[in-house]
């Protein structure tokens, strides 16, 4: 507000409210910071103070209950079942996310012929409606037709009696607890991988190409300019992307949604799920309230450290 | 023996992306064979699942444009669409400008607060919302979803577009003044056709977001002339139990790959958006 007002504001006769600099700043941000305020921070507060409640769709009034319904969530096993997978999930595919894209992205930093064509397909999963890829996958486990069972008939380690994989012809990729987690895991990695592989190459292409150049002089080998210069320079850029990639894959609820809907018996529930499953298709709107609530804090702390690691690297 | 060890190393890059690639596209190449296979083709698991045993057939495509509501969800997810597109631009490009150029410290710090509302998900936001849209009487219709697809477009815009602003330089609108334009014909007569290209990088992410969006659309819309395709095509192409396999893939195919064209285009700059936006 303090900041100096340069001369074409005080002279001249033009003092129209399209010429003072304060008012129209003001009113052309007026309109989203309103929309902001009311339809991201009003429900925000109204989850709160549902999650307070006993609302259901069918009495949806507010009567405040205190913190019953956290209580209540964590004394549900299905809860605790969600919460663990959550944290498995996102951890274990934004781990496997992070070293993949990272080699991606080092191989598309090369010159190569074609280069349109593979940047089309490998990102792919991320600019496709996710629920629409999710589908494809849902083909390529089903319990009957799934291609990879087919291929592993083929080579003969499934439905034969001396298959690795067992005499049975199909292995039922999203039928038995431990497999349906990893198909889910899989879709969740291919999904992020793009985002991931984009972010990267944005800080591959950002270290100055003296400094490798330097290094190659001072008969810095290929490993040691990696060691020294790549991974500390693209350190902050990396963590954004792991960053990010934690943000979606903690709320996202399509892959599961579309794949398992949180079975076989709740072995790939996640919050985001549950939530949805109590909380609409069950209509505890407090409930769902309250378990949604358990991945603010989560997301509180991501935002807290991409902005802490966006502010470093405009130092570097 | 040089030439024959940059050879391998380009032999060993290629192999890498069409690894990559493979693993990336195959699910939409599995789209593509479902699509074309005849049903009895397509239901023996004896056949070979990757080739045509019988002669394709175009009976799938045309189950899918008569027999359901496919074209509907098109239809719809194209009028959401281009209404969130249009709040969008009306809402963050005002805002992006006023706070790239005229607000400094407090606008810095009040974009960064915008950007952060990008952070809270639908996950959260999607149970108060529907509590929104039965009290306007807006369940079931496809107003609900524009009224509530902004909130992911306008945070995430208006921080592009702050972005792009900040790299026009201000002598162009000083200039203009002098020239004789008020400041508000400064901006709409010579800044915006400079930012031309961050607009219509906003105009393709606001579509293609709300083209994806999942959550919202499943919990406001159960009526299936009105679903649009995210969510129609998972939850229609079933019968009782049964999935209609290829009419099910063909419509995701064709819904997928035309967006996926015009986001791929504009990747970077989103990404920028997310990066370089956090960075600065």
């Amino acid at each position: 507000m303090t900041s100096p007002v340069p001369p074409a504001d005080t002279g001249g006769g033009r003092g129209g409210i399209f010429d003072r600099r304060e008012t129209l700043a003001k009113l052309l941000i007026a309109p989203a910071v309103l929309y902001i305020v009311a339809m991201i921070g009003a429900p925000f507060v109204l989850a709160i103070l549902y999650s307070m409640s006993n609302a259901t769709t069918g009495d949806p009034s507010l009567h405040l209950v205190g913190l019953r319904n956290f209580a209540a969530a964590l004394d549900d096993p299905v809860f605790r079942i969600a919460l663990r997978n959550t944290v498995v999930f996102t951890l274990l595919s934004q781990s496997i996310v992070i070293v993949l894209s990272r080699v991606l992205a080092n191989a598309l930093m090369k010159p190569f012929r074609g280069k349109g064509i593979v940047r089309f397909l490998v990102m792919l999963p991320w600019t496709a409606p996710i629920s629409l890829g999710t589908i494809g996958w849902l083909w390529m486990y089903d319990s009957i037709f799934s291609p990879i069972d087919w291929v592993m008939r083929y080579l003969g380690a499934l439905g034969t009696a001396t298959g690795i994989l067992g005499p049975q012809t199909n292995l039922y990729w999203l039928g038995v607890p431990g497999l349906a987690m990893a198909s889910v895991i899989l879709v969740n990695v291919w999904r992020i991988l793009p985002l991931a592989t984009v972010i990267q190459l944005g800080g591959l292409s950002s270290i100055p190409k003296d400094l490798i150049e330097a290094a190659e002089v001072d008969g810095a080998s290929p490993w040691r300019r990696t060691l020294m210069i790549t991974i500390p320079l693209t350190l902050p850029i990396v963590s954004i992307a792991f960053l990010f990639g934690i943000v979606f894959t903690f709320t996202d609820l399509v892959v599961v949604y579309v794949l398992t809907r949180g079975g076989p018996v709740h072995a790939t529930q996640v919050l985001s799920s549950w939530t949805f499953f109590k909380g609409i298709e069950a209509g505890d709107l407090a409930q769902g309230a309250a378990i949604s609530l358990f991945m603010f804090p989560v997301l509180a702390m991501a935002a807290v450290f991409i902005l802490r690691l966006a502010r470093r690297t405009e130092v570097v | 023996m040089r030439n024959l060890s940059k050879l391998a190393r380009r032999g060993g890059l290629y192999t890498l992306l069409g690894v990559f690639a493979f693993f990336s596209a195959f699910p939409f190449y599995w789209m593509v064979i479902a699509t074309f296979k005849r049903d009895h083709d397509l239901f023996s698991p004896l056949n070979n699942p990757f080739l045509f045993n019988e002669p394709p057939t175009l009976e799938h495509l045309r189950t899918l444009f008569t027999e359901t509501h496919f074209v509907g969800y098109l239809t719809n997810t194209a009028i959401v669409g281009f209404a969130v597109v249009a709040i969008t631009l009306a809402t963050a490009v005002p805002a992006a400008y006023a706070l790239a150029r005229w607000a400094r410290g407090w606008g810095e710090t009040l974009g960064i607060g915008i950007f952060l509302t990008y952070l809270v998900p639908p996950t959260i936001l999607f149970i108060p919302l529907s509590r929104f849209a039965s009290f306007f009487g807006l369940q079931e219709s496809l107003w609900s979803l524009i009224l509530v697809y902004p909130t992911f477009t306008i945070p995430f815009c208006t921080w592009l577009l702050m972005g792009f602003f900040k790299t026009i330089p201000k002598d162009i609108e000083e200039q203009a003044m002098i020239d004789g334009l008020s400041r508000f014909g400064a901006m709409t007569r010579v800044v915006f056709p400079l930012a031309i290209s961050g607009i219509l990088t906003v105009v393709v992410f606001a579509f293609t977001l709300s083209m994806h969006e999942f959550i919202y659309a499943l919990t406001f819309i159960s009526v299936s002339a009105k679903k649009t395709v995210s969510i129609g095509v998972p939850t229609e192409l079933v019968r009782g139990d049964v999935f209609q396999w290829g009419p099910l893939m063909a419509g995701a195919l064709i819904a997928s790959i035309p967006v996926a064209g015009v986001y791929t285009y504009f990747l970077d700059r989103f990404v920028a958006g997310f990066t370089m936006g956090a960075v600065k």
